[in-house]
């Protein structure tokens, strides 16, 4: 009897608690896959998470955990921050989404946000970026400014987002120059700095004057600088300690406003589900700063491009393209659709490497 | 694929350079575990190091001065374990674990304001005239002090268990530390001294990598390469030469596997990227099928009454 009351109450004053705080405030988690201090991926949604708090102040309230592993783990991970009351969770990788299906179905009430990824449900959006743009972008520079006509490319996973940022940059290098050659090597990781530097230094070794990157440290340009005469760029955020070479230009991934606007939604009540697929032209997709270490007439040549895929003037998959092994894919000026490139499995035409399965 | 774009010589220079930060971090355990002493905190202790030994660098301006806070700052770690397993006589097992995880936090405590920092280089310390000698002296004679650093280390472990009285004494304690004690050695100090050697030992391996080989520092930069040191230890059957032996073949088959992808071979990059761990363990394993064996001592507690 008296335990059931000291249960009954202490559930109540539990209830009461939460309740007052839900009112209060909305509760928005964030899963990171690297270390806030990243440099890169992660540290440009922490970014995003800080400019929430800014905008929305005492009627938010943020948590967040980092360098979470993708796979079971992850799905741990963001079930504890269900549990703890989140009203909104962003989970910022490709790898946590069958994690974050998982748990979404367990917390309807809970509404999820899943980075790169395609799977939805009622109560889980997608949103990501359209990074090949940008890639396009550092395409056109990395074949103009290459001597050596060798450009080294860091990939993490053999994941559509990867092979479409290798196709894009690709494409657009060899345009700029017939004769450039991209040399590979998947890493394996999205940030693990001494493995990141090891396959920077080795492409260096190779040949390679130009590093493209998309792992998520600033490992690779360190090695570019210490090679001298091979440049890089920022990938994700600006990196900017490394202008003005070798990081000579920069991806950076501005979450910011879809953050706040999501948070936002989830406070008036209209949150829906939403696959949000946005680039340069809406601002999610910024191109940093090209330096002077880039010639002045292949930086108007970029910031051309920049401005017509900006515009929807100009798509970076835009035909005639093959594949690799030459059965074509797009018609002279056909333009390729989106659920293709969401779903991208193959290389282009004139990579000479092959996807790992 | 183009097997031409391998160049021999910068293979094997980045094998050394590779294999350092290994190297370092485990002949420090080898003479932590050969007095008896199991510590599984090497992880912790070189991310320590690499902290230490960026911060110092970054403030100073002097990367000499930065190994050797680095050193510090590792054997200061290493003296918390000391006092946990030496003189509380705590589970040397948990104790290494924690000092793990509490050197992954301190670190990324530490590191907070050093996130996108360009740290001093070293310069590079060719070795005059045999640094000219075509190939070998690019492989062998044009490195960073540290790599001959360690190499140099191994020699002194390596002659110093071997050869010296001093050597004999550690092995003792290893061995047996209640005939040791009985002898009238001082078990507890001379464990504790190992310990200290260890941390900081590991915590050069650790400056080495966010000073030298990376280099910047970013959280959890290490990245498990302690726990390969750990392994490497046990699979050298606890012998100096295996350990450099072994350091090299992960080393060097790490920058040969990222060579191979990168020159378009076609073997699956899965393969190649487990083959560094497998050939590894797989050639130190055959070596020790003959008699050699952990110290008999390893990880159990002394205590003087007995």
């Amino acid at each position: 009897m008296k335990l059931t009351h000291i249960l009954a109450s202490a559930a109540m004053a539990l209830g009461l608690a939460t309740a007052a705080v839900a009112q209060d405030k909305t509760k928005v988690g964030f899963i990171y896959v690297g270390p806030v201090g990243d440099g890169g991926w992660t540290y440009e949604h922490d970014q995003a998470r800080k400019a929430v708090v800014e905008h929305f102040g005492d009627k938010v309230e943020t948590v967040y955990q980092e360098s979470v592993p993708e796979g079971a783990d992850a799905e741990r991970a963001i079930s504890q921050m269900a549990l703890q009351g989140a009203d909104l969770i962003f989970t910022t990788s490709f790898g946590f989404m069958d994690a974050t299906v998982d748990v979404a179905k367990k917390f309807p009430d809970v509404k999820f946000e899943h980075a790169t990824g395609y799977k939805t449900a009622e109560n889980l959006s997608v949103y990501s970026a359209r990074f090949y743009e940008g890639r396009a972008i550092q395409g056109h520079i990395a074949g103009k400014m290459t001597e050596s006509n060798t450009v080294g490319y860091i990939a993490s996973f053999p994941i559509p987002e990867v092979i479409r940022g290798i196709n894009s940059a690709f494409i657009h290098a060899r345009k700029a120059n017939p004769d450039v050659e991209f040399k590979i090597i998947w890493a394996y990781t999205w940030f693990d700095p001494a493995k990141e530097a090891d396959a920077a230094k080795v492409l260096i070794e190779q040949g390679a004057d130009v590093i493209l990157q998309h792992t998520d440290s600033t490992a690779p340009l360190a090695a570019a600088e210490k090679a001298g005469n091979v440049i890089g760029f920022g990938q994700a955020s600006d990196m900017a300690e490394y202008k003005p070479s070798p990081r000579v230009s920069s991806i950076i991934d501005d979450w910011a406003p879809y953050y706040i606007d999501r948070v936002q939604a989830v406070m008036d009540g209209t949150w829906e589900t939403k696959d949000t697929w946005d680039g340069i032209g809406p601002g999610m997709v910024g191109i940093g700063e090209i330096t002077d270490a880039v010639p002045e007439d292949v930086k108007e040549e970029a910031l051309a491009m920049k401005e017509a895929i900006a515009s929807g003037e100009y798509h970076p998959f835009t035909g005639p393209l093959n594949k690799q092994d030459g059965t074509p894919w797009l018609a002279e000026g056909e333009v390729a659709d989106d659920e293709t490139l969401l779903g991208m499995d193959f290389y282009v035409e004139g990579l000479s490497s092959e996807i790992p399965d | 694929m183009d097997m031409d774009s391998i160049t021999p010589a910068l293979l094997l220079a980045s094998l050394m350079v590779a294999a350092t930060p290994i190297l370092l971090a485990g002949i420090g355990e080898l003479v932590v575990e050969r007095a008896g002493v199991l510590n599984l905190g090497v992880e912790g202790m070189m991310i320590t190091g690499a902290i230490f030994g960026f911060a110092v660098t970054i403030e100073s301006g002097s990367p000499m001065l930065g190994f050797a806070a680095a050193a510090a700052g590792g054997a200061g770690l290493a003296l918390l374990f000391a006092a946990l397993t030496q003189l509380a006589l705590a589970n040397q097992v948990a104790s290494g674990l924690a000092l793990t995880l509490f050197g992954l936090g301190l670190s990324s405590l530490l590191g907070q304001d050093y996130v996108g920092l360009k740290p001093v280089q070293p310069p590079a310390f060719k070795i005059p005239l045999l640094s000219d000698i075509p190939f070998i002296g690019r492989v062998f004679f044009s490195h960073d002090l540290m790599v001959y650093f360690g190499l140099g280390l191994v020699a002194a472990v390596w002659f110093m268990l071997k050869y010296t009285r001093a050597g004999l004494i550690l092995r003792a304690v290893g061995e047996n530390h209640h005939a040791a004690h009985a002898l009238g050695y001082k078990v507890v100090r001379i464990r504790i001294l190992a310990i200290l050697f260890g941390g900081a030992c590991a915590g050069l391996g650790g400056a080495y990598i966010s000073l030298i080989r990376v280099p910047q520092w970013t959280e959890g930069m290490t990245s498990g390469a302690g726990w390969i040191a750990l392994a490497l230890v046990v699979f050298a059957s606890w012998k100096p030469g295996r350990v450099l032996l072994g350091a090299w073949l992960f080393g060097g088959v790490t920058v040969l596997q990222l060579n191979l992808q990168a020159a378009g071979l076609a073997i699956p990059v899965e393969y190649l990227s487990m083959s560094p761990y497998l050939i590894t363990i797989l050639v130190l394993v055959i070596m020790s099928a003959d008699k050699s064996r952990a110290p008999a001592s390893l990880g159990r507690i002394f205590h003087a009454s007995g």
